[in-house]
């Protein structure tokens, strides 16, 4: 019996080793890919990579919908737009489609893309936690109720105030309820050394729900157009967007954008604890000051554009995380190129899948989202449950 | 050239000091071991020293200056703390996480952060899983990788005045990484002239590898000085309650065993 086996190895393996050559080679070719491009001193080089793949992403989504453009039609268009003509005639609609409908929205998709995402990685970092996320934690729960606060009552109480602010309010209010929040679950989650990711869940749905209940007594009072305008709020769009309306929440989102990224080296230092970030020789609370204004500005930002998205801020860093390493000089650009693509597709899907009507994009980023999380929670479990 | 602290007070709860009046100083080159029951004040002492708390009366020195009118980023550059315990939860690399140690050297170049970083992983031991993910190291490894990190922020150049504090750095480690911790600890004061605070609790890792030793009870300092001086029965007694013996080592007589219970 014994004897019999063995020959049948033998036997065996003498087919083995041309498979077995081939995975090695696959492996060779896996490992050298993953040296030239993954290897994390190198990864600056990820960067133009990730930009390609936004351009990309951004010029399907200019061509794709009701109206179909040809490629070559959108990149001439945007080249004529941003001031190269390439002497070629397109058709009005095309022109029309591209420059006044899809262009402010897939410029809203790539500030709120990125900037949901460089806000999820910063909060993060600065809970020390990788289960946050600006909706998970309230925040941009409590941005809606700031801007939901100025729709409903912007013809009523706060008219004196509407009229002296005009467009700013609402993009004022959203970021003033954003900071509220943050510092309001900051407080509450910081317990010593460490941020509990109980307290900080448990803390980030008391106050979540705080502020729903607030949209709902607002909503209880809105008449029907503002609620039309409010269930857009809760469920997250970026349709209907102008270029007028764009131009000021673009500025604050490009503020986050490019400023919580100069954050990077604190931030990596802060994962080692607060004590240790300030053993470093950094400052942590003008750091924290800054980001927690910075986040609420990004998010707020976002949300009064565009309503609540879930998931971008949460799902982003992980996947630039799981390829890229968690530092966040690294972290924080990539993840703001990859929340744009990604937002940009959620979007291309939601107004595509039951033309011409749309789904609302908050949908689709939760049902991509939501799976995400559990399976986080899972490998967290598995590895000895979430601290 | 010292660290100095003079008359230091720190309130604590209910109208007690924390720390009471206590004067201490760590010289460059020596290991100076801080013990004591628990609640004695030792981590508040290592905490004035590293300035993250501030003493209510009195002064720390750094050198020739009050540490108050030092930056955090200066400091940084001078005395170094291994924590108690870490909650690093992110997957970086062996050899990121020690290359964090080197932050407050930012614009000294990428040669002397290298040099510092291969110096502290080679003194700690780490250098043959210094490309491994450090989440899937063990409590011991993790503890030597941020004794290397450490170690880098301090870096081996000789010149400036440096100081490690170390705040119960064997807690959660088995005997043969205790020892190991603290020859590191003595190693790299005699070598590179730094001077180390390290709190402990076995009587026995004091009297092998310290050249000071400070007892403390109830925020005031007991007794301090040599080890063959200062670990006798009467002052262990005094300051843990407890009957104790001591002996020569049997293995290096010229230090003291001491033996509780």
């Amino acid at each position: 019996m014994k004897v019999t086996s063995r020959s049948e190895c033998t036997g065996g393996s003498r087919e083995r080793p041309y498979w077995r050559a081939t995975w090695i080679w696959i492996g060779k070719l896996a490992m050298y890919f993953d040296h030239r491009l993954i290897t994390r001193n190198r990864s600056l080089l990820v960067l133009p990579v990730l930009v390609v793949m936004m351009l990309v992403v951004s010029i399907m989504s200019l061509g794709v919908g009701a109206v179909a453009v040809p490629f070559t039609d959108v990149t001439g268009i945007v080249f004529k737009a941003i001031g190269f003509p390439l002497n070629t005639e397109y058709s009005a609609i095309n022109v029309a489609v591209v420059e006044s409908i899809r262009m402010p929205r897939v410029i809203l998709g790539i500030l709120v893309g990125a900037s949901l995402a460089v806000c999820g990685a910063a909060l993060q970092g600065l809970f020390r936690n990788p289960l946050a996320d600006p909706a998970l934690v309230g925040v941009s729960s409590g941005a809606a109720l700031g801007a939901v606060t100025v729709i409903v009552l912007s013809q009523s109480v706060l008219f004196s105030v509407s009229q002296f602010l005009g467009s700013y309010l609402l993009p004022l209010s959203a970021f003033v309820g954003g900071v509220l929040v943050t510092l309001i679950v900051y407080r509450l989650a910081q317990t010593g050394q460490r941020t509990e990711v109980t307290t900080l869940l448990l803390a980030g749905i008391a106050v979540g729900s705080l502020s729903s209940a607030g949209t709902g007594l607002l909503t209880y009072m809105a008449d029907d157009f503002q609620l039309r305008t409010l269930t857009f709020w809760s469920m997250g769009s970026l349709g209907g967007i102008t270029w007028s309306k764009l131009s000021v929440s673009a500025v604050l989102m490009l503020i986050a954008i490019f400023v919580i990224p100069t954050q990077a080296r604190p931030l990596n230092a802060l994962l080692l604890g607060e004590s240790e970030a300030m053993h470093l020789g950094f400052d942590l609370q003008r750091t924290k000051r800054l980001l927690i204004l910075l986040i609420a500005l990004g998010v707020g930002a976002a949300v009064s554009v565009s309503g609540i998205i879930g998931f971008i801020g949460l799902v982003t860093p992980h996947l630039v995380r799981l390829v890229l390493g968690p530092d966040h000089r690294i972290l924080l650009p990539a993840s703001a190129l990859v929340g744009a693509s990604l937002l940009l597709l959620a979007d291309l899907f939601a107004r595509t899948i039951v033309a011409p009507s749309e789904l609302p994009i908050g949908i689709v980023t939760a049902l991509v989202g939501g799976p995400f999380f559990i399976w986080l929670l899972m490998k967290y479990r598995r590895q000895g449950g979430i601290r | 050239m010292m660290m100095k602290m003079e008359n230091a007070y720190l309130a604590g709860r209910g109208g007690a000091w924390r720390v009471d009046n206590v004067s201490l100083s760590i010289c460059e080159g020596e290991v100076l071991a801080l013990l004591g029951p628990n609640g004695a004040g030792k981590s508040s002492i290592l905490k004035l020293f590293s300035g993250e708390l501030a003493c209510e009366q009195g002064r720390i020195v750094l050198g020739s200056n009050d540490i108050r009118t030092l930056s955090p980023r200066s400091m940084a550059l001078h005395r170094a703390v291994l924590p108690q315990k870490n909650y690093l939860a992110f997957n970086f690399t062996v050899r990121e996480v020690v290359l964090m140690g080197r932050s407050p050297h930012a614009g000294c170049g990428e040669t002397s952060d290298e040099n510092a970083i291969q110096w502290a992983m080679e003194m700690t031991d780490v250098l043959n899983f210094a490309e491994r993910d450090y989440l899937n190291l063990s409590g011991g490894e993790q503890q030597r990788v941020h004794l290397a990190r450490v170690l880098a922020q301090i870096g081996p150049e000789n010149g400036s005045l440096r100081f490690l504090l170390l705040d119960e750095p064997t807690a959660a480690l088995d005997v043969a990484h205790q020892h190991l911790v603290l020859s590191v600890a003595k190693r790299i004061a005699r070598t590179v002239k730094v001077g180390v605070l390290v709190i402990l609790h076995d009587l026995n890792l004091a009297a092998l590898y310290a050249d000071r030793i400070a007892f403390l009870k109830q925020g005031r300092l007991e007794a301090v000085g040599l080890p063959e001086d200062i670990l006798s029965a009467k002052i262990i007694g005094d300051v843990f309650d407890m009957k104790a013996s001591v002996m020569p080592h049997p293995h290096r007589p010229e230090r003291n065993l001491v033996v509780t219970g």
